[in-house]
């Protein structure tokens, strides 16, 4: 494991992701990728009285399936990282508090999936452990409760606005295996460019992507062509166009072979998501159900993985604050 | 009941439809051009009706069009304005306190109650669209 | 495209990008619902006169029945249908203050029926509460001074 470049880090013995597990809501179950996802739920409350208690619920079980399905014991698990949207991470701490497991609750708003797959990456590399897993989760009905208005209430959504995605991602990193490899990471830094309005998530997250690929590209030397997939987390149509047009004005070509995990998991039209999806659980379920899927099959071999978050909250939109974005981008080969 | 309705306006109506659908084609335009929140727009309205109301100016749109001006929330600011200043000649300034909510009563107290029979009875469910 | 280089211009680029609402549909959508409504609330109006209730007692019913269905709607889940179609047009009339009253009782629940229902409810409504009861209080004020100095406003 090395610095290379800026900011990028080169695995040189690159960790395995053994396996992946997603649960999706009953909106996503009706969506493009309906049929990679390992589980899809009838009702957002899944059996539970609260959004936070189904939320937390689809996180545990996401991780118990991820557990199952490796055919590791619980045991050969070494750490945890996990996070979600709610306050203080509750989702995440309260679903897996009887996992057992040596628990990091970690935040990065929507690109939290992507920061536990290199934070596992460097604990496997490192030698810290064998195997590490990592998770997380997004409820639509929670979301809208924490950060704009009760579910029942008359309003419209403007078309900028995005449709968080109910579900969970989760993953085991392992430091020996057969591929697909983690090879590269590229944590991304805090921008922002004063983008206040708190219905344009992906306009607001999409200059950190943009800052994030370039010097991605730059510290690997790589081009945007030398991946199969460059997939952003949740951008939505307005961030993905705005990445790609960027991008352009610095020389680089993306629109061929980049896409949106939020532009892919739902149908724009039938489903009036608006400006698509969003969320920790649209890069999270998207990656852990489609894209893994889509690596296994050797259909994509080499992908770009950047998952992008908006770190505000209610508060801050409410004092008037703009919306500081991040991007964290992993390099997944086989 | 025949008897009721061969005794309605229809010019009333109207001039009800067009006033009310104007004043919430002002709403829908704020909402969408300036992205200020509903919750926003019902407080501007509520203190503009009130303001209208205070000077006089919001009894004709009433007297023209009435249910067209009093249902929407401008019309509640009205009534709380046209409430306190009655208040204020029966019983000077106590009345500014006591007279606009007297007026709106029904209403606050109805929208209170309801919204706590609802909390007992549903249970919020998932937007589909 | 030159590079983006200041938040101003990557603002500008933003708002040019972003699509717009679609304005005429919700205002004819929102004229329609609104219209509507008031013409219900007309009705009731007369009903009460036909009655021979005061105008005073009638405009008080009129609110109440208007808030209740909409409570009810809202209870059922299906004023916020009906809000996402008419936008402004049942956000306005009285139903609009009365679906911003349940809608967070509702929803905070789960939170109990102390600080959940019974706080939260005014969470959305409550400055509809605030603005329209200072403002008329204000007005009440104002009036009683140029009253009292016999310069007649109203």
């Amino acid at each position: 494991m090395q610095k290379v470049g800026k900011q990028t880090i080169k695995f040189d013995n690159p960790p395995t992701i053994l396996e992946t597990a997603s649960i999706v809501g009953p909106k996503e179950a009706q969506g493009p990728l309906s049929k990679y996802f390992d589980m899809l739920l009838e009702d957002e409350f899944w059996g539970e009285k609260t959004w936070e208690k189904a939320e937390s619920k689809i996180i545990k079980e996401a991780v118990n399936m991820v557990i199952t399905k490796s055919g590791l014991s619980a045991d050969s698990i070494d750490y945890c990282f996990a996070g979600d949207l709610l306050n203080q991470c509750i989702s995440s701490s309260f679903g897996l508090r009887e996992l057992n497991i040596p628990y990091f609750g970690i935040f990065g708003a929507c690109s939290t999936f992507v920061e536990g797959m290199i934070l596992s990456s460097i604990l496997a590399e490192g030698k810290a452990a064998n195997n590490v897993l990592f998770a997380a989760s997004s409820h639509f009905c929670s979301a809208e409760k924490q950060f704009r208005f009760p579910l029942e209430l008359g309003n419209q959504r403007p078309p900028t606005s995005q449709w968080t995605v109910t579900g969970a991602g989760s993953a085991i990193i392992s430091a020996t295996g057969s591929g697909p490899y983690v090879t590269y990471a590229t944590p991304g830094k805090i921008v922002d460019k004063g983008i206040k309005d708190a219905n344009n998530m992906g306009a607001a997250m999409a200059p950190a992507a943009v800052d994030t690929l370039l010097t991605h590209f730059k510290d690997t030397g790589r081009n945007p062509s030398y991946y199969d997939a460059i997939i952003s987390g949740d951008l939505g149509y307005i961030g993905k166009e705005i990445v790609i047009e960027m991008l352009q004005t610095y020389g680089y070509k993306v629109k061929s072979n980049y896409n949106d995990c939020g532009v892919l998991i739902f149908d724009k039209e039938k489903q009036d998501t608006h400006s698509g999806g969003s969320g920790c659980a649209c890069c999270g379920t998207v990656f852990s159900g489609y894209l893994f899927n889509q690596m296994k099959a050797k259909k994509y071999k080499k992908i770009l993985l950047i998952a992008t978050g908006a770190l505000t909250n209610a508060t801050t939109s409410q004092q008037g604050e703009s919306i500081p974005g991040i991007a964290h981008a992993a390099a997944i080969e086989i | 009941m025949n008897e009721f309705f061969s005794s309605l306006n229809i010019m009333d109506y109207v001039w009800c439809f067009i006033v009310g659908g104007i004043i919430c084609i002002i709403g829908q335009i704020l909402i969408d051009k300036t992205k200020i929140t509903s919750a926003r727009i019902l407080v501007l309205f509520v203190t503009a009706g009130a303001i209208l109301g205070g000077l006089g100016i919001y009894q004709y749109i009433v007297d023209f069009a009435g249910a067209g001006a009093t249902v929407p929330i401008t019309g509640f600011g009205y009534n709380l304005a046209k409430g306190a200043i009655k208040g204020v000649s029966e019983s000077g300034l106590l009345g500014a306190f006591t007279g606009g909510i007297r007026a709106a009563a029904g209403g606050i107290a109805a929208a209170v109650f309801f919204g706590y029979l609802a909390s007992l009875i549903a249970k919020p469910k998932m937007k589909k669209q | 495209m030159e590079k983006i280089q200041t938040n101003k211009q990557y603002q500008d680029y933003v708002d040019q990008k972003s699509p717009n609402s679609p304005i005429l549909k919700n205002c004819f959508n929102a004229f329609w619902v609104g219209g509507l409504i008031c013409s219900i609330g007309q009705l009731i109006l007369d009903f009460c006169a036909y009655r021979g209730l005061n105008e005073e007692t009638a405009g008080s019913i009129c609110s109440i029945i208007l808030i209740g269905i909409s409570a009810f709607l809202t209870g059922l889940n299906l004023f916020n249908k009906i809000g996402k179609f008419a936008g402004a047009g049942t956000i306005v009339p009285i139903t609009g203050f009365s679906n911003s009253i349940v809608s967070p009782a509702i929803e905070y629940k789960s939170e109990g029926y102390i600080m959940g229902v019974g706080a939260k409810m005014f969470t959305v409504a409550g400055p509809v509460l605030v603005y329209g009861i200072s403002a008329s209080i204000l007005v009440g004020i104002v009036y009683l001074i140029f009253n009292t100095q016999s310069i007649t406003l109203v």
